[in-house]
């Protein structure tokens, strides 16, 4: 398997959970032209990134090629405990995906 | 040397036709079972209260002291900007975040799930200097709130 594509941490500080996770990902708008050819490089970019813990799901990201390369992403939730398992997934505009999972801690 | 506004407009136009161009050409623009979720026409959008009314059903915000947004005055580098929003509202349902100056504003919107904190932390690419427009729904209504970032290098264009 390639290289992990996905960073991804959760940590606990009183009854808040804070994910930050990194992706690699080139985010390509679309409107960007390769300097040698002249040529448009096609859009390819995450549109949309799921966040799942204790089997619910926290947060849904929906994205455009607007968001950096290599996408960070980072928000709170409550409502876990220590242990759980929280779950990124993304899906991009040519269908490809990815998933990664971390430990509550 | 002299620039002919004529030939701007025709680029301008020009552009816009290659992105719509793309986007079919990738499959954006047709409907996909899997990404129903996604809303391609708000993210199409060439203006706010297009890609407003396209994501949320409205453009109807009103300002609220009460969503921060952390964001460089001044970005060196435009396709690296990194923005905080925080809310202290209560229900919010989503928060999206939109570079009005940018081909295509809106940017990213972020539906908080169960137990979710009005906090969210993204990095964004910036065209030109602009407002970062942080909007807000919560209980059906849209609450928004802005921060002018000036960009010093431009990240659209590569």
């Amino acid at each position: 398997m390639a290289k992990k594509s996905i960073k991804i941490r959760a940590k606990m500080k009183g009854d808040v959970v804070t994910v930050k996770a990194l992706m690699t990902h080139p985010m390509e708008t679309g409107a960007r032209k390769d300097k040698k050819t002249g040529e448009l490089i096609p859009a390819h970019f995450i549109q949309e990134v799921t966040c799942e813990a204790g089997g619910k799901v926290r947060l849904t990201a929906l994205w455009s090629g607007g968001v950096s390369k290599n996408p960070y992403l980072s928000f709170k939730f409550k409502g876990a405990k220590k242990g759980d398992t929280l779950k990124l997934s993304w899906v991009d505009n040519t269908g490809k995906s990815d998933s990664a999972e971390a430990k509550i801690g | 040397m002299e620039t002919n506004p004529e030939r701007r407009i025709f680029l301008k136009g020009s552009i816009a036709l290659s992105v719509l161009g793309t986007a079919i050409g990738t499959g954006l623009l047709t409907p996909r079972a899997v990404l129903a979720a996604w809303p391609a026409d708000a993210f199409a959008a060439k203006k706010v209260p297009d890609a407003m009314k396209a994501l949320a059903g409205s453009d109807q915000m009103s300002d609220s002291s009460e969503i921060k947004i952390k964001a460089p005055d001044i970005a060196e580098n435009g396709a690296v900007v990194p923005v905080t929003v925080s809310s202290g509202i209560d229900g919010i349902e989503s928060i999206s975040i939109i570079a009005v100056n940018n081909p295509a504003p809106l940017i990213a919107s972020f539906n908080l799930g169960e137990g979710a904190e009005g906090f969210v932390s993204t990095r964004i690419k910036m065209g030109k200097t602009g407002d970062v427009v942080a909007v807000v729904k919560a209980g059906g209504k849209l609450y928004s709130a802005k921060k002018e970032v000036k960009v010093t290098i431009g990240g659209c264009g590569g």
